[in-house]
């Protein structure tokens, strides 16, 4: 029988559907999602595809509806994802800050659309990175991954996935308009590699600590509910029985561990591609669907014999500041290319310091960057 | 220095509080948070001697809660609870159910939770009809932040933002829920222990979604401020007086229910249910799939 979570072999594929097969491929038993452009057919695919697999498609009343059904049923022993535009994060977020504090592993898929706002439902634009990362209150840690293919929207989703379930942190995959509705060759393998949820070691009973970590270790075992654990899951500061707390080494402890686990991990978590950088005196930084242009352009920068690198980012948070502080170490200037008014230029700034001349090359969304105006911006600036 | 001895205070098994054995140790506020007086721990108790009734295995059940005094009812069950987001309860509750549908999923809510910000989670879980059981516990009031109105809040009633008297109109839960397509609504009152645990019951054994508003006592904020008496005893008499037993209300007069509101059961119904009916279509769509 044919095996529905793997459609292995090679496909024309758009960029949604694409990150549909790489959900299913990577064990997804539930979707719960709200209609938004242009992440809707994320949720088509998802509609069709899930109960072929056996999983479950259920279209929330909005996006809070939508995340608190995947968080639940995360606990009921699941693997979920959700997916939106920067409007349905908006709404979400209070239940990002609930997935973050529960340490309840779960993927959000953001396509992101020209803002703020409505803005521009059908366009594209780069804003969303700073809600991803700090929109809930409090301090805590997610991760991002921006992927610039339908076949990054698949791989990066099953990473997604899997980093989930190891750092136990709602993951993004921060896409945008121009990737929802691209059309490219996808090839799916004949294996992909899963992260199995880590289960307690311990058996059930009435003394078992829900939010203990191990030793040396940065987060817990997770057991479902209806397994005898007597799970006490709130997003109460707690001590690791669950009882609330208010005390102030409590507040600490909880804090730095979901802040450190995965910024004390950032080398880990640090997925780039880049090229052209040993020599280079001008840097070229981009992500997503900008950074195919960025790519282009110091192709071609090159063959002018121009001394020019690029940094495409493919892991966006946590913010690779030792990549950036090391290849950023000898080049004269950084050109940052992104669709928005600065946000990975001013991370790329904070890493470099003062005097690193880091550019912005901004486009505000609807039109991406073309390889012809990020050349243009190389000349300017060399 | 000589020590006081310790004393083992045994007591036998039938003198112990049947509740007790469901109470986490070391749960928040040990005994608990609640006012004297505050109707949320009698219905803590229905609810425990609901399930035990029932012959469920704890384990089993799910307690689910959210923020507020209600909310916190769900910290004190002994086995897996949830306590979860103001107004987003009954959204958990569908996804723990849709993950393991052998499980009970209980929601207690209270009533700002349940109509005010979570209005639409409880009215698109009554459309869904998701096998999940929600408890309104109704004291007509935000007691945890010290005593706003609610939309359960009658007209006129003084609050801490009503001081002039509340202008605007209070929802009746019941006909919301049934209206929204709930397959069991019922309704009592903390002056009700033993219908209250039986609706309670019935709730959870109702193969859909489950409704049932128990009307409680705050007496710190909504009996201090409405005049109705700042202890439980004089607002369970004015409770008792003021619900009437549905068969009795049918019969009554418009004139007769001036001021007067109905309890008792006002739907027992099946419909399709959405868990046990996503659970068949994908169990059809992956035997058919062929690739």
């Amino acid at each position: 029988m044919a095996n529905p979570r793997l459609l292995t072999g090679t496909h024309l594929m758009q960029g949604q559907q694409a990150c549909a097969e790489g959900a299913l491929a990577a064990g997804c038993d539930l979707f719960a999602g709200y209609p938004i452009s242009p992440a809707t057919e994320i949720a088509e695919a998802m509609a069709r595809r899930m109960p072929q697999a056996g999983g479950i498609y259920l279209q929330g009343a909005d996006e809070l509806d939508s995340l608190t059904i995947v968080i639940g049923s995360v606990w009921g022993g699941y693997k979920s994802m959700t997916a939106t535009s920067g409007n349905g994060i908006c709404l979400m977020q209070e239940n990002i800050g609930y997935a973050a504090m529960t340490e309840t592993p779960c993927v959000i898929v953001d396509m992101m659309r020209a803002g703020p706002g409505t803005g521009i439902a059908t366009k594209s634009a780069q804003g969303d990175l700073y809600q991803v990362r700090f929109g809930s209150n409090g301090d805590y840690s997610i991760i991002a991954l921006a992927p610039e293919s339908p076949q990054e929207m698949f791989d990066l989703t099953v990473e997604a996935f899997n980093l989930s379930e190891e750092y136990r942190v709602p993951v993004f995959v921060l896409g945008d308009e121009i990737l929802s509705n691209l059309r490219e060759k996808l090839v799916i393998p004949s294996e992909v590699k899963v992260r199995e949820r880590r289960k307690p070691t311990e058996a059930p009973g009435v003394g078992y600590k829900t939010w203990a970590v191990p030793e040396g270790e940065w987060t817990g075992p997770l057991p479902a509910f209806g397994q005898g654990y007597h799970l006490a899951v709130s997003s109460f500061a707690r001590t690791d029985d669950g009882s609330p707390s208010q005390a102030y080494d409590v507040q600490k402890r909880i804090t730095e561990r979901l802040w450190n686990k995965v910024e004390a991990n950032a080398d880990k978590l640090t997925r780039v591609e880049d090229g052209f950088t040993e020599d280079a005196e001008v840097l070229v930084v981009g992500f997503g669907s900008v950074g195919r242009s960025v790519k282009a352009a110091v192709r071609q920068a090159r063959a002018e014999g121009l001394k020019v690198g690029f940094s495409r980012l493919v892991g966006i948070w946590p913010f690779p500041d030792a990549y950036i502080a090391k290849v950023g170490k000898n080049v004269k200037k950084v050109i940052v290319s992104e669709m928005n008014m600065g946000r990975v230029s001013r991370e790329v700034q904070r890493c470099l310091g003062r005097d690193t001349d880091v550019i912005l090359h901004s486009k505000p969304g609807v039109a991406m960057h073309t390889p012809v105006e990020i050349m243009d911006q190389i000349r300017k600036v060399m | 220095m000589a020590t006081a001895p310790v004393i083992e205070k045994k007591e036998p098994e039938s003198l112990r509080h049947p509740a007790l054995k469901y109470y986490r140790p070391g749960a928040g506020g040990n005994p608990h948070i609640w006012c004297e007086g505050c109707g949320i721990g009698q219905i803590w108790y229905y609810t425990v001697i609901a399930i035990e009734e029932l012959g469920l295995d704890p384990n089993s059940v799910v307690w689910v809660g959210g923020s507020g005094c209600t909310g916190r009812m769900c910290t004190y069950w002994k086995h897996d609870y949830m306590h979860t987001l103001h107004g987003r309860p009954l959204g958990f509750a569908t996804g723990i159910k849709l993950a393991n549908p052998e499980l009970t999923v209980l929601c207690h809510m209270g009533d700002g939770e349940t109509s005010a910000i979570g209005g639409n989670h409880l009215i698109q879980t009554a459309r869904r009809n998701a096998d999940v059981t929600a408890i309104c516990v109704n004291n007509y009031t935000y007691g945890m932040t010290g005593g706003q109105y609610s939309p359960t809040t009658p007209i006129g009633s003084l609050s801490a933002t009503s001081k002039y008297g509340l202008v605007e109109d209070g929802f009746d839960l019941c006909e919301l829920v049934a209206a929204a397509g709930a397959t069991y609504v019922a309704r009592s009152t903390t002056t009700q222990p033993r219908q209250s645990i039986n609706f309670i019951k019935k709730a959870i054994q109702k193969k859909g979604f489950g409704f049932v508003e128990i009307i409680s006592q705050c007496p710190t904020f909504y009996g201090r401020s409405n005049k109705l008496g700042d202890n439980s005893i004089t607002m369970l008499d004015w409770i008792k007086r003021s619900f009437v037993r549905k068969a009795d209300w049918d019969k009554m007069s418009a004139e007769e229910r001036e001021g007067k509101r109905p309890w008792g059961e006002f739907v027992d119904t099946e419909r399709p249910e959405v868990i046990k009916a996503l659970h068949d279509l994908a169990k059809a769509q992956r035997e058919a799939y062929r690739g």
